[in-house]
Parts: structure tokens; sequence; C-alpha cells
């Protein structure tokens, strides 16, 4: 136990939760809204944030960037920025809706039970990493300098970075966009009609099928976001580089209220801050084992997590 | 259903009495007297005990073993797989608990018996213990394991329990990795060998050659078999019927259902110790590297693939988690080695099973009438 280092260092371990969460949330809403419409884990999300990963890192080298590149400058940044969250987000929503279209439909036009949904999606999820897994020789690929992180804020002794801030600010903008168009818009509407009762959703003429898709594909989106993020703070990205903040993000949407999409910010922006808390108390080893001891705890008071259940109920 | 529309002259033939069990082999299994039914299990039985020497059949042989792998330890990774399988089986397909961390019990087996036994061990002392002599105490370890994550998790429901029993998995490798008593990536070596010796004085139990711990996974297998197969049939086995179907329903028809979920996890963890107290005794060394996450979402995928809630299915499933990889290696297919893509491959055919039976290639005949049930209750959608 080191309290005093929690207690030194208090300030900065909450802006790099906070950078951290942002991520997490992002990746956990992927997670939230199918669980929210299907009631289904897309254990398979992990990989369409990893396929994110490694696709603007392709797409940078292609613009002849690689890790020991000069940071580019203001006007560059900008242009690279967007052409890598475009990218991502591409391959992302398309590897999402590749896993529904190859994993899920089919069994649920032969109404499959619940845990085949599963498997399949373990399966997928398999699949896919080991394929880059072997592409990539096991290797972790290191991410050009696009954006130089400089502090720009002093409070104290923390420092906030641009990047830190970027990613707290777009992971806010992205999560109120969602929000929008899942209350304000028609399609919006299928989604929560569907989220409510999937059998008078069809009957009153909400085309199921589609609005499962579209609901793949937001997830993917939000990945593809995150995904360009974890690239510029982590620094390096792997075949598994899915899994492990797979984990994380199923962990905060559970800890949220999984199918709620405020619960996912919430459990995402939480789980961050209080990892790198008991990383500073116990040592960053510590980090996952301190997660989950959390995520015991609550469900033991709040079975349905902070914010309960429920993209249709909860008046998400 | 085209048929229906076709008017017939005669009137519809009785239709014929399904005495147990409808058609295939599994029906023409269930119609046999018992002194057939108990030929057949007998020469099955005999049968898996003589697959080590599977190798020397003329023509079909040597396309079963495993090429790259020595087959005997093959054989022997997949009794316990096929153990695990089973033991998952009682909680995930007879209890209906959705349980991602099944690895963590084979784990705290597998530690249990290390920490009794291996010089490496802070309660070493001079003279180590035996396997058989540490292996009880590491089984009533895991026991009491299951009932620590059973306790608390006894409010929870399916999804949520899935993520809290990950959790429980991954704190265990993660107090295995970083704390200094059970030595992380380091491990513990030495671990003894089962006990026995021929009558030249060499032991039964050796490293050269697999076969005898495969035939002791096999004595294994069969009496957990039998004890589940038991339990299924009796008041126990129906509360965890009920509680699957609709837990609030078996509340009020006064199944105790927080002392048959914790029987669940006690059962299920046991059987996982089993297969960690014998893969310790095999490998005579674990570390932090054997517990990863993946192993318990094999072992589930094994379990769903070859039939929740059947023993017949949680074998084959079991059997085949650990068969088709080790079946890859060696083989090389335009220039490379199948055995790099060996995973990507398995989830590949993962998902061909799955889409092409989704009730698991042996499914359970309770769950498909179940099943069956339900997709009368709710209007067909898309």
């Amino acid at each position: 136990m080191n309290f005093s280092g929690l207690i030194n260092d208090f300030g900065p371990l909450t802006v790099t939760g906070l950078a951290q969460g942002a991520i997490i949330a992002l990746f956990a809403l992927g997670y939230t809204l199918v669980y929210g419409v299907l009631r289904l884990i897309n254990f398979a999300h992990s990989e369409v944030f990893m396929i994110g990963t490694f696709a603007c890192l392709i797409v940078w080298g292609w613009f002849g960037l690689d890790q020991n590149s000069a940071v580019p400058s203001f006007g560059g940044m900008l242009v690279y920025m967007v052409i890598g969250l475009v990218v991502a987000i591409i391959a992302s929503g398309l590897t999402a809706l590749f896993v529904e279209l190859v994993a899920y439909r089919p069994l649920r036009q032969r109404n499959a039970p619940p845990l085949a949904f599963l498997i399949t999606a373990i399966g997928a999820s398999l699949a896919i990493s080991e394929i880059v897994g072997v592409a990539t020789h096991r290797n972790q690929r290191g991410v050009p300098p696009v954006i130089s992180a400089r502090t720009v804020i002093t409070i104290g002794d923390t420092h906030i970075t641009n990047l830190q801030i970027l990613i707290v600010v777009l992971a806010l903008v992205m999560m109120f966009a969602l929000d929008r168009f899942i209350n304000g818009t028609r399609l919006g509407r299928g989604i929560r009609a569907v989220a409510q009762n999937p059998d008078s959703a069809a009957l009153m003429g909400v085309n199921k099928s589609r609005v499962i898709s579209l609901v793949f594909l937001l997830g993917g989106l939000m990945a593809g976001i995150a995904a360009v993020m974890y690239d510029l703070k982590i620094g390096v990205t792997r075949y598994d580089a899915g899994f492990m903040l797979g984990i994380d993000a199923f962990t905060a949407a559970v800890l949220g209220g999984i199918g709620n999409l405020r619960g996912a910010l919430l459990g995402g922006f939480l789980l961050g801050v209080l990892q790198n808390y008991a990383a500073g108390l116990f040592g960053s080893e510590w980090l996952h084992a301190a997660a989950f001891v959390l995520l015991i705890l609550i469900l033991l008071f709040r079975p349905t997590g902070l914010l309960g259940e429920s993209l249709g109920r909860a008046r998400a | 259903m085209t048929e229906v529309a076709v008017t017939s002259e005669k009137p519809p033939a009785p239709k014929k009495q399904a005495s147990r069990g409808g058609g295939g082999v599994r029906g023409w299994f269930g119609r046999q007297p018992v002194w057939v039914r108990a030929v057949v299990v007998l020469a099955a039985t005999a049968a898996a005990f003589l697959l080590p020497y599977v190798g020397d059949v003329p023509v079909i042989g040597p396309q079963i073993v495993t090429n790259g792998v020595d087959w005997t330890s093959a054989l022997f990774n997949m009794s316990y797989y096929v153990l695990l399988a089973l033991g998952l089986n009682v909680v995930v397909g007879y209890a209906g608990l959705l349980d991602l961390g099944y690895v963590g019990f084979f784990a705290v087996g597998a530690y249990g018996t290390a920490l009794l036994t291996s010089p490496d061990s802070i309660l070493y002392s001079h003279t180590g213990w035996a396997w058989l002599a540490a292996a009880p105490f590491a089984l009533a370890l895991t026991m009491l394991a299951g009932l620590i994550l059973g306790w608390p998790t006894l409010r929870l429901r399916g999804d949520y329990l899935a993520i809290v029993t990950l959790g429980f998995a991954e704190i265990i490798r993660i107090v295995a990795t970083s704390t200094d008593t059970l030595r992380g990536d380091r491990g513990f070596t030495s671990i003894p060998h089962p006990p026995g010796s021929y009558s030249d004085g060499s032991p039964i139990f050796g490293v050269r050659d697999a076969t005898p711990y495969f035939w002791l996974g096999l004595v294994v297998i069969i009496l957990v078999i039998l004890g589940v197969r038991n339990l299924d049939r009796s008041r126990v086995g129906r509360s965890w019927l009920a509680i699957r179907e609709d837990e609030e329903a078996a509340e009020v028809m006064g199944v105790r259902t927080t002392k048959y979920k914790l029987w669940a996890f006690a059962i299920g963890a046991f059987i996982g110790g089993l297969g960690g107290v014998m893969f310790a005794g095999e490998q005579s060394f674990i570390n932090s590297q054997t517990f990863v996450l993946q192993f318990s979402i094999l072992v589930l995928a094994g379990v769903v693939m070859g039939g929740s809630g059947n023993i017949a299915g949680a074998i084959l499933g079991g059997a085949l988690i650990s068969y088709i990889p080790d079946r890859l290696r060696g083989i090389s297919f335009g220039g490379t080695d199948l055995y790099e893509y060996r995973f990507a491959l398995f989830g590949i055919v993962i998902i061909v099973i799955m889409i092409l039976r989704p009730q698991g290639l042996i499914p359970s005949r309770r769950r498909a009438m179940e099943l069956k049930d339900r997709e009368k209750e709710v209007a067909p959608s898309e």
C-alpha cells in the first residue's frame, strides 16, 4: 500500500484515468448498444476495435508515416487525424457488420438458443484476432507520432496534454451525438422500439434486421474512434490489443448498467480513474484485479449496475 | 410445411409410438434392452482405453493420430479438457449459470497441489508431500473457491454473472502473477508425479510416455461421469433444471435456489480442480502463464459446441477443442504450417458447427424439447 504515492500523484492519476476512461467508454458503447437491443454479449467487439487500431496505422503508412518520422505541422496533423479517424471508423464499422452477418444473422434465422450466439461470437473473435496475429507475426506495431503530446495546461503538479484533452472531448462529443441520434431521430426511435420489444416493433413496421445491422454499425463507429485514440495514447498496437481493453470495456458497460448508454459513459470514466488510483496505491500489476473487485462490490449492492439496465426502459 | 396442401384419400396413418427418444442412433440405443446397452457402453470404454494404440491400426490409424504432437500427450490433453468440459457442463449446462472464468478452478487445483508438494513452495520443509496426499487438500481448496465465488454472485443473473466469474479468474491469475508466494512466471518446479512403479522399479508415471496419465485421466473421467449422471437424475439435478428454466418460479415452488446454485458451483469447481491436480501431476511444472482466460472461453466453447446439458456432448466438445488444434500441427498447406493458423481455423470451425447445429453436436434431449416449447411461445420473428 502506497498512500503517499496516491496522494502525491492524485492529479496526474486522475487525468490519465480520465483519458483512459474516455477510450474505455467509447469502446463500451458497442457492447451496450448490442446488448440493449439483442440481449447478447458481442464478444467479437474487441476485434472490431483491434481492426480499427491497425486500419489507421496502415493508412498513415501509405502517407509515408512510420514511428520514426517527424511530427507533422498543425495542418498536416489535422489532415492525418481526419483521414485516420475516417478510415478506422469505416474499417471497424465494416468489421462489425461482417461479424453480424457471418456469426449472428444465421443463428437468428434458426432461432438458436442464446448461448449459441456467445459461442459463434467467441469463434469470430478468435478467428479475426488470430488471422491478424499471423499476418503481423504477432509483433507489435509502432504508431507514428501524428500528434506530439504537449503540456497545455498545468495545475499544480498536474500536467494536462493536448492529446488527453482531445481524447476526452472527442469521447464526450461522440457520446452526445449518439445520444441525440438514438433519442432524436427516426432511426433512433426504431432502435429504441426494437430494444423495448422486438416482436411488437416488427408488427409496427420496424425492419428488425436493418435496426440490428444499424446497431452493430454504430458500435463499430464508436470502436473505430476509440481505436485511433488508443493508437495515439499508447503508441503501439498488437493483434490482441482488443482483448484486454475489451474486458475493461465490458466491465465498464456492466458497471454503468449494460444496455444503458449513459451508464457506459459513466462506467468508462469511473473505471479508468479508479484503475489508475488502484495502480498508484498497489502498483500497476494490480490494475485489473482492482477493477474486478470494484465491479463485484458494486454489483453486490446494485445487481443491475449503477444506472440500471436497458436502452428502451431506462429512457436512455 | 407444404405437405398440408396435399389431400389424401387415406386417413393418416397412426403415428408410430416413439417409446423413448425418437429416431436416429440415440433413439435406437434408448430402445435396446439393458444388456445390449451395457455391452455397447463397455465396448466404448474399452475402445477409449485402447486409444493410445490407434496409430497401429492400418489405413485409418495414421489419419487419426496427431503428427506434430506426441499422440499420447495429445490424448492426455484431451482427457483433462474433457474433465473440465464435464465440470463446466454442471455449472452452465445443468444449472444454467454462465461461467466465463472456469479456468480459475483449474488454477486453484493446480496451485493447491504445487504449494503442498513443490520444493519451491514456502510450505515445503525438507520432505515434500506426495502427489496423492496433496490431492484431497487441493480439491477441498477448489471447492472452497467455488463457494467463495458462488456466494457473492447468488443475486446476479446471466451476463452479470458472466463478467463477475470472468473477473474472478482474472483475479486469480493476477494474484498468481504478482505475489511472491505463488511465484508468477518462475512457477513451481518438481511437482511430484502420481505414485506407483513397475516390478523392475521404474515409475509408472514417468516423463517419457503419457499413456499412464491418459489412463488415469480416463478412470477419473468415468468416475466423474457416474457421479454427475446420478446427480442429474436426483433431486439436485431436478432443482438445477428448475433453476435453469425459471429461477423465480423455482423459488416459488419451494426449490432452495441458493443451496443448489452453491452446489452447482462447488461441484463444478471440484471437477475443474481435479483437472488441475492431474495437470500439475503430469507437467510437474506450472506457472501463471498456464491459466490464461482464453482457456476457460475455449472450454465453454467446447461445452456448448458439444451440446450444453448433455454428458456425451460435453465429452465430445471437450475432446474436440483439444484435438483440432493438436491435429493441425505439422500439416503444411501451400508451404505454410497450418499450426500457425490453428486457432483461426478453430474459430471458423466453431462458427460453422454452431450455425449448422445451434443446439450443439449432441443436443440434450430435454433441452431440445424445452426450446421447442419456447419457440411456440414467441411470435415468429423476421
